[in-house]
């Protein structure tokens, strides 16, 4: 009905030769004998009136027709009507107002079902990865110029591991890299993943401090570490952890690839047993969506920085996780958290803890960024975002945009000190 | 790899004295921990006391290979509230609050550990701790003082707590209790309900006070399954189910899926509810759920 009341406006227009139904209003208009019938018949045949042809509702009587009539008859008409006492109802007051209402709703749900622009997007909400991966191929072909897509190879089940490269230009410059979603359950991560991404184009060339984060440094941001397990929380089981691969002589299902890394790997705080959550795998880097990783960053040579992104329980983590001896760098790593930590809390008042992970929240072996760190990627940090247990995994949507804007406060704390003490 | 013991030489960053740790392998069925005990008095010269674990100065190393989830050394002494034996421990003082006071219209979380301390007593571990509690839903906080006893020793019995709390139950919940009540004690409409949040965090408004029964249901169980390496949270209901009003109570069965912190794990349970403004809410019957590998349902995915 929609579309068929824009061929009818288009019509309308062509017939009268009309740019406009300002102040047009559509009148029901009740006949309650022959007599008005035939009144009104006439009118509707006085062409200067413009009413066009009457269709009434029904052939007994009373019946009713709806009638356009344009701005200029309406009070020649409405005298009429009102002479003759033949009911009326005012059912559209000003039909050109009311066209522009729906077409801007039509365009609106049209944007709730495919966005064609990153400017569309709703950031505000959770999606699928088909709508990840597109919104990713378009922010690049937005910003060709800031943004590239790198593959940096596939998952279990085949599907493309894909890395965002925002980079001014130059060769081998210094790198940060931000991954969300390598647990696929914690949704809140690749819903502010795809925020910073916008993020960060929205702001180069407009907030000073990530410009010049910009100018000396690329960043890599990975959204769906975790595709495969990312697809299976939407399609069978919303709690789904680890990564799909099957695990030969098990029912179960999946490694745990925040214990699958070459750090401590084998020692206590992951499980070698396949069916557990927190399963080391087979050996390290046995997940290709860990090894991928691992050989992007061996190759990349030059990153300071690594985030790796979880949720929940509100803490801001650095190594180690698979041993209490503590990093060589802690005094830095703790007072740069502190910084970040305080930064994130200015917005909105979230609290965040911070320490090692040992500390601060349990043992666990074979971690991401004990491994990034003892490659000498010095700032290697793991966030778990909102919230502390009350919804847990399943965070309201609403929830999406203040974490994600209040956490990109502490990854620009992080950044900027990065920048700061990098050659 | 059983019974293969290793013992470390560690150095006290302070001063000369060698530590010597002794590995204990303590078999607890269901839930293997590796306590450490220090073999020797305070190193001397030290401010502090001999076992608390200052930031920079922390140097212990143990292993121990065996099949366990985690190697746990048990802190004892002043606690730093921002690491996870503190918060362990608060976490189960949350439970014990939501067993005593929880209903539809009051669920109380953690907001923050402001001290603790931890001691060995006989074959027990004795925690004092003191916190802020949250009631989320009439935003009320209050500070409590804790004493936890979790039990030592062979066979898993649930921790004892106790706790006084200032200002927290502050909320006016009786108008709402008794109107919940009211509206569902009568058996011509039992209400059910499923994936309580559902995927995308959300809820219909009257589901809500049926979340928080599960979840004050759900603190039964979490109180007496935990101890010093376990971190319980529930994660959703899965479904509930009311049943005809039973001597003035309100009957609900839940499904509900819990999430334990350390393990990862989502564990099923089963629980048979009541509730009255009078008598407050009561499990009358708890039943683990087997873990199911290869038997998912679709998720509720209703937006």
């Amino acid at each position: 009905t929609m579309k068929g009341l824009l061929v009818l406006t288009a019509l309308f227009v062509a017939v009268f030769g009309k740019e406009t139904f300002e102040g047009d209003q559509v009148l029901r208009i009740t006949a309650r004998d022959e007599v008005q019938l035939t009144l009104l018949k006439d009118l509707s045949e006085m062409e200067y009136l413009q009413t066009g042809p009457l269709c009434w509702f029904t052939t007994d009587l009373p019946t009713s027709v709806d009638i356009r009539v344009p701005f200029t008859s309406l009070q020649t008409v409405k005298a009429f009507l009102e002479t003759e006492d033949i009911e009326y109802f005012i059912m559209i007051k000003d039909l050109q107002v009311m066209l522009d209402e729906e077409k801007e709703q039509m365009l609106s749900s049209a944007r709730a079902t495919a966005p064609r622009t990153s400017d569309d997007y709703d950031y505000s909400n959770y999606h699928t990865i088909a709508d990840i991966y597109a919104f990713q191929d378009m922010l690049v072909a937005e910003n060709p110029n800031l943004v590239s897509k790198i593959v940096i190879g596939q998952s279990y089940q085949g599907r493309p591991l894909n890395v965002l490269k925002f980079s001014t230009g130059g060769t081998n410059k210094p790198g940060i890299w931000l991954d969300t979603g390598i647990h696929s359950r914690e949704w809140v991560t690749q819903a502010s993943g795809t925020w910073f991404a916008k993020k960060i184009v929205t702001d180069y060339g407009r907030d000073a401090a990530l410009t010049a984060i910009l100018d000396k440094m690329d960043i890599f941001l990975e959204i769906v570490t975790n595709p495969d397990g990312y697809y299976y929380t939407h399609t069978s089981n919303r709690m789904w952890r680890k990564t799909r691969k099957p695990n030969p002589g098990s029912s179960c299902i999946g490694t745990d690839p925040n214990r699958n890394w070459d750090a401590g790997f084998g020692g206590p705080g992951a499980s070698d047993s396949p069916c557990s959550e927190t399963y080391r795998g087979p050996k390290a880097h046995s997940e290709s969506e860990v090894k991928s990783i691992v050989d992007f960053v061996k190759s990349h040579g030059n990153l300071q920085a690594f985030v790796s992104i979880h949720s929940y329980s509100q803490m801001l983590l650095y190594p180690y996780g698979y041993t209490r001896t503590p990093c060589k760098d802690e005094s830095e790593l703790h007072n740069l958290a502190r910084k970040a930590i305080t930064d994130l809390a200015s917005l909105y008042g979230t609290s965040y803890r911070y320490g090692s992970i040992i500390n601060t929240i349990y043992q666990a072996s074979g971690g991401t960024i004990d491994w990034t760190y003892n490659q000498g990627i010095k700032y290697s940090y793991t966030f778990e975002l909102r919230d502390t247990g009350r919804y847990g995994f399943i965070l309201p949507a609403n929830q999406i945009l203040p974490t994600a804007k209040e956490t990109w406060l502490a990854l620009m704390a992080i950044m900027e000190h990065t920048k700061d003490n990098t050659n | 790899m059983d019974g293969l013991l290793f013992s470390d030489l560690t150095v006290w960053s302070m001063d000369w004295t060698l530590l010597i740790l002794l590995v204990v392998p303590t078999v607890v069925h269901g839930n293997p921990t590796v306590t450490v005990r220090t073999g020797s008095g305070p190193p001397v010269g030290s401010n502090q006391h001999p076992n608390s674990v200052p930031l920079s100065e922390d140097t212990q190393t143990t292993t121990e290979v065996r099949e366990v989830v985690v190697e746990e050394v048990m802190m004892t002494g002043m606690l730093n509230p921002s690491h996870y034996p503190a918060r362990r421990a608060a976490t189960v003082v949350q439970h014990y609050l939501n067993t005593r006071y929880g209903s539809p219209y009051r669920w109380i979380f953690l907001s923050k550990v402001h001290s603790g301390s931890a001691e060995d007593v006989a074959e027990m571990r004795k925690y004092q701790l003191e916190l802020t509690m949250q009631e989320i839903i009439s935003n009320v906080s209050g500070q409590c003082s804790a004493e936890l006893l979790f039990p030592g020793g062979e066979g898993q019995s649930a921790p004892q707590v106790q706790a006084s709390c200032e200002g927290l139950l502050q909320s006016n919940t009786t108008a709402q209790e008794e109107a919940f009540y009211q509206q569902h004690r009568a058996s011509n409409n039992m209400v059910s309900g499923n994936d309580i949040p559902d995927s995308y965090g959300h809820m219909e408004p009257n589901m809500k006070p049926f979340w928080h029964l599960g979840g004050v249901a759900s603190s039964f169980i979490m109180l007496r399954e935990s101890n010093e390496s376990t971190l319980y949270n529930m994660a959703q209901v899965a479904n509930f189910t009311q049943l005809e009003t039973e001597k003035d109570q309100l009957r609900v069965n839940y499904h509900v899926l819990l999430h334990e912190m350390i393990s990862q794990e989502i564990i099923h349970w089963k629980l048979l509810v009541t509730w009255s403004p009078e008598q407050g809410v009561q499990v009358l019957q708890t039943e683990l759920q087997p873990k199911c590998h290869n038997c998912e349902a679709p998720p509720n995915t209703t937006n």
